[in-house]
């Protein structure tokens, strides 16, 4: 093929001297290392303080809503793994409970004990990998190895149980498609048990850090009208002062049937976000050691059912497909022509590793929603680098940018 | 008769869907079924017109005028304890009615109650910013007016966030097909090389399964192996490699794919 000359002309952009005000414009991104993503970050520096942000994104924007407008619902599913792909159990179970409010279904308890355990797992596995990127981009090499390890052994489970260790679409709309495989609990024990003490070395390694304690402490602070006012969620909000966690407010599933904690702080900075997301990595761990047992006993009241019983909208188990005709039927054209809601609308919220994970979904009775919202949280955390950057130093845009915990798929969505 | 395709709605539809068949309705309850939501109402009502209002999966929904939007919200931000503004967005009605159903979901942790309010506009009207009163609305009218080319007026920074500033169309009108329009099609091409370029460049290619056997630049032709950029006629001779492993393998004699044959009839 002949060589086509193309257009593009040397531009300079990353510097801009202005005589005038000596005000340098850096731009950051949009392939940095620790910008954990596609951000751009167009800074406005007085020296070395930044005085203006503006962040750009869209890089990794694929229109996920437009694609749920033209898909069935359940053909929709493996897309919100690549939202949050980090933790993309708690992107299926956001999308399949606000279907299920939409058409009304309960879900069997067995399978709600089992998708507490896979989103707890995802939190846990989203908490471990926050921890690692940003005390890598800090430059703690070691937190980073042992954090991911630890990771690796729970995306080995949940591997052993639906196949994938980052994209699970591990959960379907009315239940989970499968139990839980043989060793599952006892995997999840040995490392439930393992955990504490490693938590305790990744706190050696870090709390007392002078390194550690300089980046964090104090920097980045967000007031609580700021955080409220910018839609942030999650530990963010709560570093912010405000215990707020969905999963306790506004229980779904059996979250009100466990016991946990909410850890919150007043102080708002860096450091507060990363003691709650140290925090949170425990109070999962008992909440999953507490799903074990109500796994367990489910196991002895003899609840086996793992999906709805909802013809309309679900198909029948397995066993009904190959012995029942009119299941078969049903299957046929759930499959082929997707399953049709009621006409009306529903937000629903749940409590995602980075915050509240929300799926507004307007059903005109068709099989493709009329209209999809997704509500990312991190799409707000990072419009707030707006207001939060200014004041603050260029090496403290690394630490912030890892303490919001953003991640661009969801931010693009 | 060429098959009817409206212009206006070019998404996904039904294929078949049964003559009878009548959707279900989501059920609706009266507000006053719920104690907070019917205080909530009666102080929105109080100051404001308010058109329907019904709860619908435990959140109420409010109609309201577009104009009063900024009000509502600041007498739920600061009366009603209704501080966060969690999500906003449209809804593209304009093939039905030529309007956009704009709605602003509203969260009191107090009273742990989530509250939808909604509008209608017209196609090309603008909404009152809401960005004074909620910082997180700055993005969110940015990614409407993105999506839908919603303005917003009073936008401190009334510009395209997801998509390139330079796009154009708004990707999620019920007009703008799934595969992109013609314009999204070359953007890359006029934009780096110009629209001269096209024809020597050629389409994007979408087909993500796509092998051309003809293509010796993006593809490795297996077995036929020619030099990267050689024209192909389509008459290569077969590269044929032979493997044996030093010393021969127990019981294997040695395999000759030259001499060998394939046996296509089974029957013999």
């Amino acid at each position: 093929m002949a060589q086509i000359k193309n257009r593009l002309t040397p531009f300079f952009e990353n510097i801009t001297f202005d005589r005038e005000d000596n005000e340098l414009i850096l731009n950051f991104g949009p392939q940095h290392p620790s910008a954990h993503g596609q951000l751009r970050l167009m800074l406005h520096l007085q020296q070395e303080q930044i005085v203006k942000s503006h962040p750009d994104i869209g890089y990794l924007h694929r229109g996920m809503e437009k694609m749920a407008e033209n898909m069935i619902y359940n053909e929709f599913m493996p897309t919100t793994d690549r939202m949050d792909y980090i933790a993309s159990s708690s992107n299926n179970y956001g999308f399949a409970l606000a279907v299920e409010k939409l058409i009304d279904v309960e879900v069997p308890r067995r399978a709600k004990v089992i998708r507490m355990m896979l989103l707890e797992i995802n939190r846990l596995m989203s908490h471990l990998f926050w921890l690692a990127t940003t005390a890598l981009d800090i430059g703690a090499m070691t937190v980073f190895l042992f954090a991911f390890r630890e990771r690796e052994y729970l995306m080995d489970i949940i591997e052993g149980y639906c196949g994938a260790r980052l994209t699970h679409a591990a959960i379907r709309i009315g239940g989970v498609p499968l139990d839980i495989q043989d060793d599952f609990l006892h995997q999840l024990r040995v490392f439930l048990n393992k955990l504490p003490q490693n938590i305790k070395d990744y706190e050696d390694l870090l709390d007392a850090n002078r390194i550690w304690l300089m980046r964090m402490e104090e920097v980045g602070v967000i007031p609580t009208e700021m955080a409220l006012s910018w839609g942030c969620t999650g530990p963010m909000l709560r570093a912010s002062g405000v215990a707020w966690d969905i999963r306790k407010e506004e229980p779904y599933e059996l979250y009100d049937e466990v016991e946990f904690n909410v850890p919150f702080s007043d102080k708002g900075d860096n450091f507060a976000r990363y003691r709650i997301y140290m925090e949170e990595m425990r109070e999962s761990a008992k909440i999953l050691y507490q799903t074990i047992d109500m796994y367990e006993k489910c196991v002895k009241n003899g609840e086996t059912e793992l999906m709805a019983h909802a013809p309309k909208y679900i198909s029948a188990p397995k066993l009904d497909l190959m012995t029942q005709n009119y299941s078969l039927m049903q299957h046929f054209v759930l499959v082929t022509q997707g399953m049709r809601p009621p006409v009306g609308e529903v937000y629903v919220a749940t409590e995602s590793p980075k915050g509240e994970l929300g799926f507004f979904i307007n059903s005109q009775g068709g099989p493709y929603p009329y209209r999809l919202k997704l509500r990312a949280p991190s799409f707000w955390h990072t419009g707030i680098l707006t207001d939060l950057l200014p004041g603050h130093y260029i090496p403290d845009v690394v630490s912030i940018i890892g303490t919001t915990n953003i991640v661009f798929g969801e931010v693009d969505r | 008769m060429r098959k009817y395709t409206p212009k206006d709605d070019v998404q996904a539809k039904a294929y078949y869907t049964d003559r009878y068949y009548v959707a279900p309705q989501v059920p609706k309850q009266e507000v006053e079924s719920d104690e907070v939501f019917a205080a909530d109402l009666a102080a929105i009502k109080a100051k404001f017109d308010v058109k329907e209002a019904f709860i619908q999966v435990e959140q109420m929904i409010v109609y309201i005028n577009a104009s009063d939007i900024y009000g509502v919200l600041e007498l739920m931000k600061d009366k009603l304890t209704y501080t966060q503004l969690s999500e906003l967005s449209a809804i593209d009605w304009l093939a039905k009615d030529n309007t956009f159903e704009i709605f602003y979901q509203m969260l009191s942790m107090t009273k742990r109650k989530r509250i939808r309010i909604k509008f209608f506009i017209n196609n090309g009207e603008a909404v009152d910013s809401v960005e004074k009163l909620f910082r997180s609305a700055d993005w969110s009218e940015r990614e409407m007016f993105d999506m839908f080319g919603i303005e917003a007026n009073a936008h401190p920074f009334m510009k395209r966030i997801l998509m390139p500033y330079d796009w154009q169309g708004y990707p999620l009108l019920k007009t703008y097909p799934l595969e992109g329009d013609e314009f999204a099609a070359w953007y890359e091409v006029d934009k780096i090389y110009g629209k001269e370029a096209r024809e020597a460049i050629g389409p994007e290619i979408r087909d993500t399964a796509r092998v051309d056997r003809y293509d010796s630049e993006r593809f490795a032709r297996l077995g036929f192996e020619v030099p990267k950029g050689t024209e192909i006629t389509g008459n290569e001779e077969r590269n044929v490699e032979d493997y044996q492993e030093d010393g021969g393998v127990f019981l294997i004699k040695k395999y000759s794919k030259k001499t060998s044959t394939i046996v296509d009839d089974p029957q013999r």
